[in-house]
């Protein structure tokens, strides 16, 4: 009994658990990438290489959180490799004043709503179309460059919050705060360009 | 009574995490009478279902490219 516990390797690492975070990590990779193979081929090595160094996985980081490390370097190390100058979607710098103030446009001095939502006619049908997605990607990267780095691991990669704060080093409270005015902003944007394009004369602010 | 401002920070904070009860009473009592807080929370749901779809639909866009 104990030797042949001993033989296998690191039960929290077994390949199936590893497999798991594939579309995940797929879904992180292809947004860096925007290519289809060469995201999978950082996947598949983020895996491999995984699988090989996991004894240094030390469980302090959560599983997730260290593939996606791993998976990082994989993908610098293939812009290198290309020598191709890409314009990475590194969005470490931090937002303007300008836009972490911008939240009182929405709403009048009392907190109500400064020209509020309106309703849209059937959003399901949008998804189906192409030219909803080329408004879906302006909209995203109006928003500012931190904002939606933290709106694109939630709610695009599929991150949980925690380890959301954990990939930008954001606090929990600011958290909160920033998904608030992604979601206020990319509303009013999908709105304005593509629900209710009459709205446009009157309000466009971040449009 | 809580403001549309502070209302949609509880529905957008909603999304991410299970409420306590005096949260949800208060979003549940705000959007009987609120049409722009309740269109948010639809919105928001939406907005979330589109970015579920967004790699899904790129994977297809770029295989068409190549």
């Amino acid at each position: 009994m104990l030797l042949s516990a001993e033989m296998n390797p690191p039960d929290q690492l077994n390949q199936a658990l590893l497999a798991e975070h594939r579309p995940v990590l797929f879904r992180y990779a292809l947004l860096q990438m925007q290519d289809n193979e060469l995201a999978d081929d950082a996947v598949q090595e983020t895996l491999l290489a995984a699988w090989q160094s996991s004894t240094h996985f030390d469980g302090k980081s959560g599983l997730r959180t260290w593939l996606i490390g791993i998976l990082k370097h994989k993908i610098a190390d293939h812009w290198r490799r290309s020598a191709r100058e890409v314009v990475t979607n590194e969005f470490d710098q931090l937002d303007s004043d300008e836009d972490e103030a911008d939240i009182d446009a929405f709403f009048m001095s009392n907190g109500h709503w400064n020209g509020g939502p309106s309703t849209w006619n059937d959003p399901e049908a949008a998804l189906k179309q192409q030219e909803f997605w080329a408004i879906y990607e302006t909209c995203h990267s109006n928003l500012p460059p931190k904002m939606a780095k933290v709106f694109m691991l939630r709610e695009l990669v599929g991150l949980e919050a925690e380890e959301v704060c954990q990939e930008t080093g954001i606090s929990d409270a600011n958290y909160w705060v920033t998904m608030h005015r992604a979601r206020l902003r990319l509303r009013e944007c999908l709105e304005i360009r593509w629900f209710n394009p009459s709205k446009t004369k009157k309000e466009h602010r971040h449009a | 009574m809580r403001s549309c401002r502070d209302i949609t920070a509880l529905v957008s904070r909603g999304l991410d995490k299970k409420l306590d009860l005096s949260e949800r009473l208060a979003i549940g009592l705000h959007m009987m009478m609120c049409s722009g807080c309740r269109n948010f929370q639809s919105q928001s749901q939406f907005i979330r279902k589109a970015g579920q779809r967004y790699t899904e639909q790129l994977q297809k866009r770029l295989d068409g490219k190549s």
